[in-house]
């Protein structure tokens, strides 16, 4: 199988604090992950779990402390980035932050186009500028010479998509492209993600903390909790039937937009947050409706159950457990 | 039936702007009737621009330029009388802050004092409004009252930066409810917060309103939310209020088309299918369009659509729509 | 051009607008002086202002207003030039820290920080006996210069630094953006109002040191400037004599002087203050 990339026992230590006392955080600890060509690979988890970390190694902006990163069948160096970013572009957040408010927006794409050698002239420029804007639904005309506080925010993030495929890359690395969208226009942006896969096979790399968003547009789904991958596989599977007493935490505590399926039950929350990264054993042992002595000592294998991958002590062979949940 | 504990009468606000000699008015709340009831969680949901924070300033009387009240009035059922906001002087208005009204803004830390550990910041809150004079009685009131709600008591010796976000947020929805107010206004307390927090934040918010039976006025453009805990909602538009119905029926019979849209435009699990978002964008409350807001984007616009505003039609007993095609 | 138009709504703008270039015309009339201003004696000494003698003659029987005309222009160019010096040093210093980090940063930062330390009016003193004799209107400029860009660079350097964080110069590097033409285009509109406010701040520093030094005799006391003026003033004891002519034009121009450049920094920073920027555009 072609893997677009591959991403090998990757690890970033933080360390932080002053010359006395410092604290190391392990903010990705040994993650492993690929992604197939023409696939939407979602990263989920909440905020602290290490998936922008992830994404900043995989686009240059971070070193990694140890791991492999590795496109195409080639290893990333530091060196490497321009054929790279070629092959894979990003889009972020805040759309708002993602181009200067005091230059025009424009000047980014004639910027790409000058220096990925895209065109020989400006009138071709504009002609393939023009060409991605009406992939993302808009036009040279409407977009020429303004500013990025003259764009709604759903606008500019089509924009932003829009630059991002000027490359033609075949990886995107779409950071958390929503979660500032309103609700209306998120829509429009996801299935916009949907019509790269399907019509020109570009792979993304979906970033979200909205699983609702990614069970609609992913084909698979890694959940990530404090640096770790805890569960992932299929999205059908991962979140309609989830495994891992966390990804059924988050599950169960996505507030769906039906008012007959309320939550039911109380929920309990970690009051220091930072105490779940030092843990020993299992991170989430702490909060975990299921745990065991084990948990509190050793780190979880990685066990494989049917297309899944859970991270977690009851799905090893001595602790079976029922692997159907149903809601 | 219901009492009404607050309501507005076509209500005004605009924000007059002055920048570099041009003079700009932003219409954020634009004729504006509600009806709130006591013992309730009402609603209100719209997207970023639609003037839904500046609504909730009305509503507590927080009107400083830039913005002004243009018309209308926001009145009180407070023991027998209605009161208008506006002829409160602001001695009034502080003493309701908090003991009648309290209000959440977005961001949990404006309410904190970031250098006092918040034991301190209840006791001031004590002070100033019941009046009680010894530290152990306003302590020994705290201390109840965080205890009653769940949260873990040692968080009253910590500095606001030493908790975490969600804990943060609780503390300050705890605070505002510690005087038991009649009505509680927070403004999109959820936003920025993690899943699993979020549901703490919101289920702390419905246990507040069981124990106290009081009004939650509730901001948030999230539709799960909603969802799980509003019992009526009130979707806002460019300004104005263009559909409020009992929270079932809102998702299960939306009869305005952008709540049609929005309602359709939701993720659900277990169901892959394409679905739309709303096409087009929000207008600028700068600049709105003729007649129904709407209508740009409005994909069974009719011509009268682009000429007037249609008003409200009560379609059902609670469940009114401000649309030209409900009409008939 | 609309942007003089909208400056000129800020009446502190249009003061120091006006101000600055009445002393301009002043700096500039100084060509069409009549006498040589190093000489002396060449009018007679101590006349009260008067229509052939517009602010008088000083006890070194100097013309007051041709030597004011003098005294404008020079100090102007050397704080020109101390101005400008030390803004292409501060620029340069501040974005290469800021962008780079790490050691560089370290380096740089050591020596600018070193600069701020030692006790510069000390320095300045002891250097400006020992380079007096070649001292003249450019020496003194860079001299000041040399001294003047150790805190710019810091201010610089921090903008720098918290631009770099921001996601759009992340656009930038994956557009293909090298560093230098990113620090260039990406942070100089944030860094202008910066530059600019520094660069009259720093101007008006290096005015008020030149007074500093020429009232200390530690420049060339032939060359007219507003400090030598003064100096000369006190030094004839101008004031105890009465010849208030000649004492209170160079204390007059340098005040209009300091104040016009001051309400000009603030006015033009406010201006381009990205955030205000970011609010024009909207209202276009």
């Amino acid at each position: 199988m072609e893997k677009l990339l591959e991403v090998d026992h990757l690890t970033k230590v933080f360390s932080m604090g002053s010359m006395i006392s410092r604290i190391r955080i392990t903010a990705t600890d040994n993650v492993s992950f690929y992604i197939k060509p023409a696939e939407i690979f979602a990263l989920a988890g909440e905020s602290g779990c290490g998936k922008t970390t992830t994404a900043r190694m995989i686009l240059g902006f971070e070193e990694p402390t140890s791991g492999v990163i590795v496109h195409n069948g080639k290893r990333t160096t530091e060196n490497g980035r321009v054929w790279f970013t070629e092959g894979v572009q990003a889009i972020f957040q805040d759309p708002f932050g993602t181009f200067n408010p005091l230059r025009t927006v424009d000047r980014y794409f004639f910027e790409t186009v000058q220096n990925y050698k895209l065109a020989r002239n400006k009138k071709e420029a504009i002609g393939l500028i023009d060409q991605k804007l009406k992939a993302v639904g808009l036009s040279y005309e409407e977009f020429a010479g303004k500013y990025p506080s003259e764009f709604s925010g759903g606008q500019l993030q089509r924009v932003s998509t829009a630059r991002a495929l000027l490359t033609n890359p075949t990886l995107l690395i779409a950071d958390e492209p929503v979660s500032m969208v309103d609700a209306s226009l998120r829509m429009s942006i996801v299935n916009l993600f949907k019509k790269l896969k399907e019509e020109f096979g570009v792979s993304v790399l979906y970033i979200t903390h909205d699983l609702a968003t990614a069970y609609y547009v992913s084909d698979r789904i890694a959940i990530m909790f404090r640096g770790n991958i805890v569960e992932m596989g299929p999205v059908e599977q991962v979140l309609l039937g989830p495994r891992h007493p966390y990804t059924r935490l988050l599950r169960e505590s996505i507030p769906e937009a039906d008012p007959q399926k309320r939550w039911s039950g109380m929920v309990k929350l970690s009051d220091i947050e930072h105490e779940e990264y030092l843990r020993q054993g299992c991170r989430f042992a702490g909060r975990c409706p299921l745990v065991m002595e084990i948990c509190k000592r050793q780190v979880p294998p990685d066990v494989y159950v049917d297309d899944v991958l859970v991270k977690c002590h009851k799905y090893t062979g001595d602790n079976p457990t029922s692997s159907s949940w149903s809601l | 039936m219901n009492q009404t504990i607050l309501r507005t009468e076509q209500l005004k606000a605009f924000y007059v702007l002055d920048i570099h000699g041009t003079q700009k008015v932003v219409k954020a709340v634009n004729e504006i009737d509600l009806d709130i009831y006591e013992n309730e969680v009402y609603g209100i949901a719209g997207e970023s621009g639609c003037g839904k924070t500046t609504l909730l300033k009305a509503l507590v009387g927080a009107i400083e330029p830039p913005l002004r009240l243009i018309g209308g009035r926001v009145l009180y059922q407070m023991s027998g009388e209605e009161i208008d906001v506006a002829s409160l002087d602001e001695e009034e208005k502080r003493q309701l802050r908090w003991e009648y009204v309290s209000y959440v803004p977005q961001g949990s830390m404006s309410v904190l004092n970031p250098v006092i550990k918040l034991k301190e910041t209840y006791r001031d809150f004590v002070e100033s409004h019941a009046g009680r004079n010894t530290r152990e009685q306003a302590f020994q009131m705290a201390k109840e009252h965080i205890a009653e709600l769940g949260l873990p008591l040692k968080i009253l010796d910590a500095y606001p930066h030493q908790l975490s976000g969600g804990m943060r947020q609780r503390v300050t929805i705890a605070l505002a409810a510690l005087l038991k107010p009649r009505i509680i206004v927070a403004d999109e307390p959820t936003t920025a917060l993690d899943v699993v927090v979020q549901r703490g934040v919101v289920q702390l918010l419905k246990e507040i309103q069981r124990k106290l039976e009081n009004t939650i006025v509730l901001v948030t453009h999230d539709m799960g939310v909603q969802a799980n805990v509003a019992d009526r909602i009130g979707i806002m538009y460019a300004g104005k209020m263009v559909e409020e119905a009992p929270t079932g029926r809102i998702f299960g019979e939306p009869l305005h088309p952008y709540t049609q849209y929005l309602i359709n435009s939701l993720p659900r699990f277990g169901d892959k299918a394409t679905r739309e978002g709303v096409p087009g964008s929000p207008p600028s409350l700068l600049n709105l369009p003729s007649g129904c807001p709407f209508h740009p984007r409005c994909p069974h616009a009719l011509d009268i659509c682009t000429e007037q505003m249609p008003g409200h039609s009560n379609v059902e007993r609670n469940h009114r729509v401000a649309c030209w095609l409900a009409g008939e | 051009m609309r942007i003089l138009r909208d400056l000129f709504r800020d009446y502190r703008f249009a003061f120091s607008f006006c101000a600055l270039c009445a002393l301009l015309l002043l700096a500039l009339s100084s060509v069409f002086a009549p006498d040589d201003p190093t000489l002396w004696a060449v009018v007679p000494r101590d006349l009260k202002p008067s229509a052939q003698h517009w602010l008088g003659t000083s006890s070194k029987g100097q013309d007051v207003f041709w030597q004011a005309t003098f005294a404008v222009r020079n100090s102007l160019i050397i704080s020109l030039i101390a101005g400008i010096v030390s803004r292409v040093i501060a620029v340069l210093i501040g974005m290469v820290a800021g962008y780079k980090g790490r050691g560089t940063d370290r380096v740089l930062m050591f020596i600018s920080d070193s600069l701020l330390v030692i006790p510069l009016f000390l320095i300045i003193v002891l250097l400006a006996m020992l380079v007096r004799d070649i001292m003249n209107l450019v020496t003194l400029g860079l001299l000041l210069a040399f001294f003047g860009w150790a805190w710019d660079a810091r201010v610089i350097r921090s903008q720098i630094l918290s631009l770099r964080e921001r996601e759009f110069t992340q656009t930038a590097i994956l557009s293909g953006t090298s560093t230098l033409p990113l620090v260039l285009k990406e942070y100089m509109p944030f860094a202008t109002p910066l530059i600019f406010s520094t660069l009259i701040n720093n101007m008006s520093w290096a005015i008020g040191m030149e007074i500093t030094l020429a009232i200390l005799g530690l420049v060339n006391l032939d060359i007219p400037t507003l400090g030598t003026m003064l100096q000369w003033a006190i030094s004839y004891q101008a004031m105890l004599l009465g010849y208030w002519w000649w004492l209170l034009t160079p204390i007059v121009l340098a005040v209009l002087l300091f104040v016009a450049l001051y309400w000009l920094s603030v006015s033009i920073s406010e201006y381009l203050d990205p955030r205000t920027r970011v609010q024009r555009v909207g209202a276009r």
